[in-house]
């Protein structure tokens, strides 16, 4: 029988106020990934909710070599939160999930699986496709996002059918070399390292995920955000 | 290639496709003038269809929720009595 090699996965959690999803994230991801080789990066903005207390905590119990605590001093973006953390991944492959229970760790052995089956560089979780979906969503919030995926379809072909989505696993060595060449800000970020990515002719697969909207916290969607979107899209359109 | 040359030489493409049947009046001309807006037309039509199909179709599941809050339950109780405080914000 060949020897299976072991991989060790590194999940990095950017988090800002998230003091009572944090340990909720931590439990279920311990909980669904049992025999697997993971350590937690959580990289929290300087959150004046005391959620780097509850890290500490959880690190007493889990051990500081599974749950990493490598956190900065105010709130510096998502795209620098990934980069820190990669710094400090000592993992073959790296997930990015949020920490408001909206990725539900429960995907994270598909994602590996798939990963193993195609030896993909990048599993992205998409939430339209048949065995995924949303929970929370108005008619006005679906319709926008619907026709925001549409649209970037159209415009974009990036290859896989949920653009926004940030609930990912890349080879350690694919997310250094996308990340580095994208500047965007905000979900748009999420939008250009996928797009880069199917650009730079990485092999992309996609697992089906729910996505449950905000259980604690206040989600945000407004015009401005769309007006950010569409000055994404056509950033994207004209430099990739 | 940049994304924008492929869509750029696509149209380019069908621009001159669209001149040379100006030119060579197989099709009556004054239909073929009307072409682009045809096309534009129908693009529109088109991605309002995929819009509508999709929104009708939008993959929902409520039953994830009243999971997530089974986990959530299942999560405190566990941490209640580890040093880990998870009250309520």
């Amino acid at each position: 029988m060949a020897e299976e090699k072991k991989y060790k996965y590194s999940i990095i959690i950017p988090t800002y106020n998230e003091r009572l999803n944090i340990a909720l994230i931590v439990y279920l991801i311990f909980k669904h990934l049992r025999d697997v080789d993971f350590e937690i990066i959580v990289v929290d903005d300087g959150s004046p909710d005391g959620t780097q207390e509850i890290v500490k905590q959880l690190q007493n119990l889990y051990g500081e070599d599974r749950v990493l605590l490598r956190a900065r001093a105010k709130k510096l973006g998502l795209g620098t939160a990934y980069i820190h953390g990669l710094k400090h991944a000592s993992g073959d492959f790296v997930v990015i999930m949020d920490a408001d229970l909206s990725h539900h760790p429960k995907y994270l052995p598909s994602f590996i699986k798939k990963q193993l089956e195609t030896n993909a560089s990048i599993v992205t979780g998409t939430r339209y496709v048949k065995g995924g979906g949303v929970h929370g969503w108005n008619l006005m919030r679906k319709l926008t996002s619907r026709g925001a995926n549409v649209l970037a379809q159209t415009l974009l072909w990036p290859g896989v059918s949920d653009l926004t989505g940030s609930f990912r696993l890349y080879k350690k060595s694919v997310l250094e070399d996308v990340i580095s060449s994208c500047v965007s800000k905000g979900y748009v970020f999420q939008m250009e390292m996928i797009v880069r990515a199917t650009r730079k002719g990485y092999h992309i697969e996609e697992v089906p995920i729910t996505f449950v909207d905000r259980v604690f916290g206040t989600s945000k969607l407004g015009g401005s955000e769309i007006v950010e979107y569409l000055k994404g899209l056509v950033y994207l359109l004209l430099t990739t | 290639m940049k994304h924008i040359v492929k869509i750029l030489s696509m149209v380019v493409g069908i621009s001159t496709f669209w001149i040379g049947l100006l030119q060579a009046a197989i099709v009556p001309r004054s239909h073929t003038w009307l072409l682009p807006i045809y096309f534009v037309v129908s693009l529109g039509c088109y991605g309002l269809l995929m819009v509508g199909t999709g929104l009708m179709q939008f993959p929902t599941c409520p039953q994830e929720a009243v999971l997530l809050q089974q986990d959530i339950a299942e999560a405190k109780d566990f941490f209640k009595h580890k040093g880990v405080d998870v009250g309520s914000d």
